[in-house]
């Protein structure tokens, strides 16, 4: 296997986009990735995107080559390949561009990721993305996405004292990073207050605690490291891409307040790129829910079982401690377009990487972590990535 | 949901018929045709037998539903459990027979008939398990519940053993 560099990034305006169709924003990530990495579209060996459920959303299927046919790459007859995998469709679609540039099969790739969130009715999304939950033996029963969750959330206070003010402090931090990131869907901050007195959702979960439907889409363009240079005067290193599944139903896991997809992916990942935690100065958590990000810190080893509330409560991800997280504004305020999150998650680290982050640069940044999670963790996948020097 | 669809898991659904694995006689619910636990799943293929669940349990973790899943509107605030079975395997439903604010987790529960939903006003009505707190579970259905009540026994569907 050789080494992978993510040579260019792209990525639309996350949010509501009432006037602008699935194609389109495909397309324009796509291309801004293609430019960004000074690549011709002749040079391509193959396109993956990310997307969960562009069946149900806008009851069109087979939309990689639709995507490609648009981009005018049709009369290259590259392959086009879907991939999905819950709300980690766009890192998976990541995983599998990462391993067709690193076992050789093609050179280079783009990998994009997008959907098209707001064309259904509030109600209809909700129950498209409940989907991603076990539809027989879940949902029949009267649960949804974020009632699972609040579970999740409920066994954690009760196993740790957790508090609801500790799960609320993550979106006030995602809401303070996405004021200063021009592409996110919320650009308003809040308080602690306000999350948690925010409409329940499922108790102790808010409506500010559970990430927004959005439209949008992401894309990076990968290819082999030795010859990145050739493209790019700032290259990332993929240093690492892992994937762990776990059982579809909550109520079978081992533990309700571990993911141990994410706890296995990760431990994959550190040892591929032969880091550790302490190591990464950029994360991009999966914070789809806020309880989720806590628990994703442990499961990730940022902090033991148990204790992310209490480093919730310190500031401890949140400008003081050697990790910053969701710089972005995380899945929470910079938006939650399934297919594209994953995809998005590494542009931001990629940002961060080169310097170019604005005023939401954390000071030398060299290793950057993505975590997305499908459904309530049944798939996670972590991607590390390295600043080349 | 089509009707075979629901009717297929009637076994399971209302009469919870599990499974277990005669190698290492672990229970599972819904029932399963490879046995996760076996060291080499293999082994177990062709030796799940159906397993008759008790519907005894106790919350493991719970939450009050506000924003309810599709077809479940008319019953918000709902309260929604995972549990814990007396005989191992973890499944999620409502409880009912008591008000949210006095669902805990460690509550004794039973598993009780009830109806989940129906298909707007004239399509199928789901029936299947809800848990109510253990004492409750053992008497009858309250009158005048509407849409909580279990159907009379009349009508209620043979019981039948689970076939993994």
């Amino acid at each position: 296997m050789r080494d992978v560099a993510i040579l260019g990034i792209g990525m639309t305006k996350f949010g509501e986009l009432w006037d602008r169709s699935f194609r389109e924003i495909g397309i324009e990530a796509g291309f801004q990735a293609l430019v960004d990495g000074k690549l011709s579209s002749r040079d391509l060996g193959a396109l993956y995107l990310g997307n969960m459920a562009s069946g149900a959303f806008l009851e069109q299927e087979h939309i990689a080559p639709l995507i490609l046919d648009y981009a005018g790459l049709a009369s290259h007859h590259l392959p086009a390949i879907r991939v999905e995998a819950g709300g980690a469709s766009g890192a998976m679609a990541l995983h599998e561009g990462y391993l067709a540039v690193a076992s050789g099969a093609y050179d280079f790739v783009v990998v994009g990721g997008a959907e098209k969130m707001t064309d259904v009715s509030d109600t209809e999304a909700s129950r498209i993305v409940d989907a991603t939950a076990d539809t027989e033996w879940e949902l029949v029963f009267g649960a949804t996405l974020p009632a699972l969750w609040a579970m999740i959330a409920r066994k954690h206070m009760h196993e740790y004292g957790t508090r609801r003010e500790d799960l609320a402090a993550l979106p006030v931090h995602d809401h303070l990073m996405a004021s200063k990131n021009p592409l996110a869907h919320f650009r308003n901050k809040v308080s602690l207050e306000q999350v948690i007195n925010s409409g329940i959702v499922a108790d102790p979960l808010g409506l500010l605690d559970c990430a927004p439907l959005s439209d949008g889409a992401a894309a990076v363009l990968l290819g082999p490291l030795e010859s990145a240079r050739k493209y790019t005067d700032t290259p990332v290193k993929i240093a690492a891409s892992q994937v762990a599944c776990d059982t579809m139903a909550l109520h079978h896991r081992r533990d309700l307040t571990t993911l141990d997809s994410t706890a296995v992916a990760g431990t994959r990942a550190f040892s591929q790129a032969r880091h550790k935690p302490t190591d990464v100065q950029v994360a991009e958590i999966d914070d789809a829910y806020s309880i989720g990000g806590l628990v994703a810190l442990e499961d990730l080893g940022f902090v033991a079982k148990g204790e992310a509330g209490l480093a919730m409560r310190d500031g401890r991800f949140f400008g003081k401690g050697t990790t910053q997280i969701n710089t972005s504004g995380g899945l929470k305020a910079q938006g939650r377009p399934f297919g594209a999150v994953g995809v998005a998650q590494v542009v931001e680290l990629v940002r961060q990487l080169r310097g170019d982050a604005k005023d939401r640069q954390v000071a030398g940044a060299q290793v950057g972590l993505a975590h997305s999670v499908g459904g309530t963790g049944a798939t996670s996948v972590v991607t590390i990535v390295e600043r080349v020097n | 949901m089509a009707i075979a669809r629901f009717w297929r898991e009637t076994p399971r659904r209302y009469n919870l018929g599990g499974s277990r694995c005669t190698v290492c006689t672990t229970v599972y619910f819904p029932p399963r045709s490879v046995c996760p636990t076996c060291t080499t799943h293999r082994q177990s293929l062709g030796k799940m037998e159906p397993f008759q669940l008790s519907g005894d349990g106790e919350v493991v973790t719970f939450t009050v539903v506000h924003e309810a899943a599709n077809g479940f509107e008319m019953l918000v605030p709902y309260a929604l459990a995972i549990v814990q079975t007396v005989e191992g395997p973890l499944l999620t439903g409502q409880v009912v027979n008591l008000r949210p604010e006095d669902l805990q987790i460690g509550l004794k529960v039973r598993a009780t008939f009830r109806k989940l939903r129906e298909e707007g006003p004239a399509g199928v009505i789901h029936y299947g398990y809800k848990f109510a707190p253990k004492e409750e579970a053992a008497m009858a259905p309250r009158p005048g519940r509407g849409s909580e009540q279990a159907p009379a026994a009349s009508h209620a569907p043979e019981p039948s053993r689970a076939r993994a």
